[in-house]
Formats: structure tokens, sequence, C-alpha cells
């Protein structure tokens, strides 16, 4: 009667559940999850292609110039990744950790806390490539309009590198959302959040900046994730890529890390 | 660490079990076992450290020192398998507020590694047995207080566990609630699931334990059934008494000085009556007559765990 099973399933099967419980959700409201669509599909026909009139060329670091809807369109890529990845992270985990408390119950079975952890990066990771996925679509249908937004078969990887993306900020931002004590607080996670959109080379080449704030603005993790996407896109890729990639992967498992350990303080005392 | 514990053996095991937080001390070196197929209880009063030690049992909090098995393993070590063969009831209901009520057992099981199929089985069937089939499609939130701690107690039924974990499971409910919850309860028992809960009522202690303990301020202060408990600490009748108030006097009984003396091998006033612990409660009754004492009212009752806790502690189990 006694005898307990030894089950040992794969490393991302229980994480898979956390998944699975979100879709049971969202299938009551899944238009909700068409909201984050929209939005860098309008910057990049605002800015892109309206403010982009006035402005002309932009040059890239290699000698060669593009059209300013295909310097930013790389860029709200990245940003859509980091979005997307934050919101479902922030107040929806943060929803569901002190409001809702449902992982005090899932933590009563097998399921362990990195489970959880893994789960909730994973479904915010599928929530930011759909969008992903839906911002490359109306790119390349413009491309084949005669735009020439992806100017480099490089640029199917911007996809996975937009996970990339999506990855570190959903570490990231899980792990700051351990420490928010309260909704407000989440005003200081927007307070990072907004400057990194608008000022790590999203809508103008980092160049316009002295050299001691080019050299912090590089440090920040949207910053890597336009630099890996636009070199993409654009087909410039050169080794620093490889710095983008680590940056990003290390900040993502760190976050998840620093998450799973405040979960056992949060939920187990 | 062998898997399979002899069926003699306890389901938990603890000695000198203790959980600090830290410089309070929640639970302060208690020793209990559990054996299989009884109903265990935690009687005592809120703060005596009863969901400390529950959650602890659940490998949800760990142990500040002493030794704690569940199954016979350390929930430090194995806690994803010991929790693989617990139901837990928890205090609050933490059932998912964004999922009807068939779903939340269906994730449930899926946390439990059942696969959907065998979980929509499970749930369908635990639904009928807690009587919320009709609510199945329905969301938890406008479920009355008595329907949602059924839907926990089927939650925690659906990896068919060897032992199941209540904490207060009928704190807040109506009576017509408590009595089908407790109809259930039984139910369970009577299917070989070893129970152990906590509760602060003294009728439930009653109704669902075998065996209990009494805490009190950390430590357990008694063990046993409750008959043997209300044989040791008690006497086999009590007899409640009031008095009217006397002007300008705090207490009901305060005036009384004495007059009780010798009625009984034990008298303890309370602010609003006087409780008389005697083998016979209508001899006692006559007695106080006898000797003048004209009471509001008078009451004969059998004793209570209530009457041994009172005992125990001074104090009464609900404050």
């Amino acid at each position: 009667m006694l005898a307990l099973r030894t089950y040992r399933p794969l490393p991302l099967t229980r994480p898979a559940r956390i998944v699975q419980r979100n879709m049971l959700v969202y299938r009551h409201s899944f238009m909700v999850i068409f909201s984050g669509f929209f939005e860098p599909l309008f910057y990049l026909f605002s800015m892109g292609f309206g403010v982009g009139a006035l402005i002309g060329n932009v040059p890239l670091g290699n000698g060669s110039s593009v059209s300013y809807a295909v310097f930013i369109a790389p860029a709200l890529l990245a940003s859509s990744s980091m979005n997307g990845a934050i919101y479902e992270t922030s107040n929806n985990f943060f929803y569901k950790l002190k409001h809702a408390k449902i992982y005090d119950a899932i933590i009563a079975t097998p399921m362990s806390l990195t489970d959880v952890a893994r789960g909730e990066v994973m479904w915010a990771l599928m929530r930011g490539s759909l969008y992903a996925v839906g911002f490359i679509v109306v790119v390349a249908v413009l491309g084949l309009a005669g735009l020439g937004l992806l100017t480099s078969p490089l640029g199917l990887l911007a996809f996975p590198a937009a996970m990339v993306v999506g990855y570190a900020f959903a570490g990231a931002g899980m792990a700051a959302t351990t420490f928010v004590r309260q909704w407000r607080d989440f005003d200081y996670m927007q307070l990072a959040i907004m400057p990194m959109f608008l000022f790590s080379g999203t809508f103008y080449p980092i160049d316009a900046y002295p050299p001691a704030l080019q050299a912090f603005v590089q440090c920040t993790p949207l910053y890597r994730g336009v630099h890996l996407i636009r070199a993409l896109t654009t087909g410039t890729p050169d080794a620093t890529l490889l710095i983008d990639l680590a940056y990003l992967i290390a900040l993502g498992s760190i976050g998840l890390a620093i998450t799973s350990r405040r979960l056992g303080k949060l939920l187990q005392s | 660490m062998p898997e399979t514990a002899p069926a003699t053996a306890p389901l938990i095991h603890a000695r000198g079990l203790r959980k600090c937080f830290g410089a309070f001390t929640a639970v302060d070196g208690v020793d209990f076992d559990v054996a299989p197929g009884e109903a265990f209880g935690f009687l005592g009063p809120n703060g005596a450290g009863k969901t400390s030690t529950m959650r602890m049992i659940g490998t949800v909090s760990p142990v500040t020192s002493g030794t704690l098995t569940v199954f016979g393993l350390d929930p430090a070590r194995h806690g994803a398998k010991i929790r693989t063969r617990l139901g837990v009831v928890p205090q609050a209901d933490t059932l998912d507020n964004e999922l009807s009520v068939l779903e939340n057992l269906l994730i449930y099981g899926r946390y439990f590694d059942l696969s959907w199929a065998e979980s929509r089985r499970r749930a369908i069937e635990l639904l009928e047995f807690v009587q919320l089939t009709d609510r199945a499609n329905d969301k938890v939130e406008p479920l009355s207080g008595g329907m949602k701690r059924r839907l926990v107690i089927a939650r925690s039924l659906i990896n068919e566990p060897s032992l199941l974990l209540l904490d207060e499971p009928t704190t807040g409910l109506d009576p017509q609630a408590r009595h089908l919850l407790w109809d259930r309860l039984y139910r369970l028992k009577q299917r070989g699931v070893t129970l152990c809960l906590t509760t602060h009522y003294m009728d439930e202690a009653e109704q669902l334990c075998d065996r209990l303990v009494v805490m009190d301020r950390a430590k357990i202060v008694a063990e046993g059934s409750p008959r043997q408990l209300i044989e040791k600490y008690v006497t086999k009748e009590v007899l409640e008494l009031r008095f009217p108030r006397a002007e300008g006097e705090a207490d009901d009984s305060a005036h009384l000085d004495g007059q009780l003396d010798g009625l009984a091998e034990r008298i303890e006033q309370l602010p609003d009556r006087v409780l008389v612990y005697t083998a016979d409660g209508e001899a006692a009754v006559a007695t106080a007559f006898e000797r003048g004492l004209r009471p509001a009212s008078v009451l004969v009752r059998r004793s209570t765990l209530e009457d041994v806790f009172l005992r125990l502690t001074g104090r009464s189990l609900i404050e």
C-alpha cells in the first residue's frame, strides 16, 4: 500500500502543466491574448513609415544604410518580446502569486518551485512568440508588397532570437516580481522598462550619445536584444552577437534561479 | 532508505519536532505517531501550532529541528515523493478562481502526473462524491463556503492519497455544511484513508478522531482518544450554573464567595457561569439548592473535550 512510485518526468514535463493551466484560463477569454499583437505594428506604421518618410536612410555601423522602417522593425520585435514577457511575469505572475494564491495549492503536489518558475517562463515565451510570429508575418507580407523590410535571409533567425530576448526578460521580470510587495511597486518596474524602450538604440543609433553613455546603454538587456535581432534582419552579423546571446541567456537563467529561491522563501516558510 | 515501509510502521512519526520563525517558536518539541487507517486530530485554540505542524507534515515548511518522517521518508529530501501520496485540505481554500469547478480538479490531477483522461475520470467521480456534479462547469467564485470546502476536499483526493491532511476543515461553515463534510470524511475513513486533521471545535474532534493530541502554546499537553481524555481529565458530568449579577460586580458569580466550596471535587468559575465537575450532576444540583443557592439557570450535561481543554490550560478553546 505504501509502495511509492518513482516517477521521473522529463525536465519540462511538469513545467508544461503550468502552461496547460494557463491555457485553460485563456480558453475562456482567448481574445485578450491578441491585445499585445498590435502595439509593435502601430509603432512600425507610425514611426517607421510615418516619421521614417521625414528621416530618410539610417547608417548602419558597417558603412551601409537602410530605410528608417527597416532600422526600427527589428527593434520593435525585440521590444514586443520584452513587453510580452514582462507583462506576463509582472502583473499576471504577481496576481497568481499574491492574490489568487494558486501556487500555494500547487506546491502541495509533486510540482516543485522550479517547475512553477520554468512553467511560467515557458508560458510567457509562448505568448511572446505568438506576437513575434505575428509581427514577422506582417513584416514579410509588407516585404512581398515591395517595402523590403527583411533584407537578409538571416532574418528568419529573428524569430528564435526574439525568443531568447523573451527568455531574458521573462526570467528577470519574474525574479523582480518576487520582490514586489504591492501593486504600485510595478511603477518602478515601468520606470526601468520605458526608458529602455526609448533609449536602447531602438529608434536611432546610439552613436548619438557621448561614449560613457554609449557604454552604459550597451549594458542594458534591451540594447543587446535590439543589436542581436537587427544584425540578423539587416544581414550584418558579427562575433558580438555571441555576447548578446550569452548575456540574454545568462540573464534569463539567473532570473529563473532567483525566482525559484524566492518562491521558496515566500511559499515554504 | 527503503521505499516501502512495513504496514505496522506509523505513517507519520515525529519526535522532538520544532518549528521556529525567527525568535518565535510555533511548535516546541512535539512527539506523536499516526498509524495507518486512523483518524488523528490536533485540537487546540488558534495559534497553538497546529497549522505549522500540518505544514511540516505536508512538506511545505522546513523542519527547524527534531525528527519527522512521513511514509517513512524525510520531508526535506523526499518532498515530491511524499506529496505524491498525500492529500491536503489547507485552512484557506486556495482554489483556482480563474478556472471552473471541473477544471480545478482536471488540472490538479495533471499536477499529480495523471493523464487528462484519468484525471477527468476521477474528477467526475469526485464531483459526484462531494455532490457538486451539477456545478461542474460553474466558476468557483460564486460557490458557497461549504461547496468550496467540498471542492477542496475533492481536489485533495484526485491522486487517491493514502493520507489526508485537513487543516480546520469546517471552520466558518454552517451546521448543515459541517455535517455533510463530516459524513464525507467518515466515508473516506471507512475506505481506509488515514485522516490527520486540526480543529478548534471539540465536537468535530469527538465526531471524527479516533485519537487526538491537545495542543496549547506550541506544546502537546495531552494525548488519547476523546473518551480517554474526558475520563482522565474531567468528571463524567458537568453542572453549569448561571447566577444573576449582583449590584456593582464585574462577574456574575463573584458574590458567591465560598458558598460552592465542597460541592464537587472541582469547580471552575468563569465570568458568565460556574462549572461544577461531578460524577452525579443531579445530586450536585440538589446540594446547591439545600445550601440556599438560587441560580438563574441550571444545566447538567455530559463532559466534553472543551472541559478537558479548560482543565488543562485554564482557558476556553474559542475565545
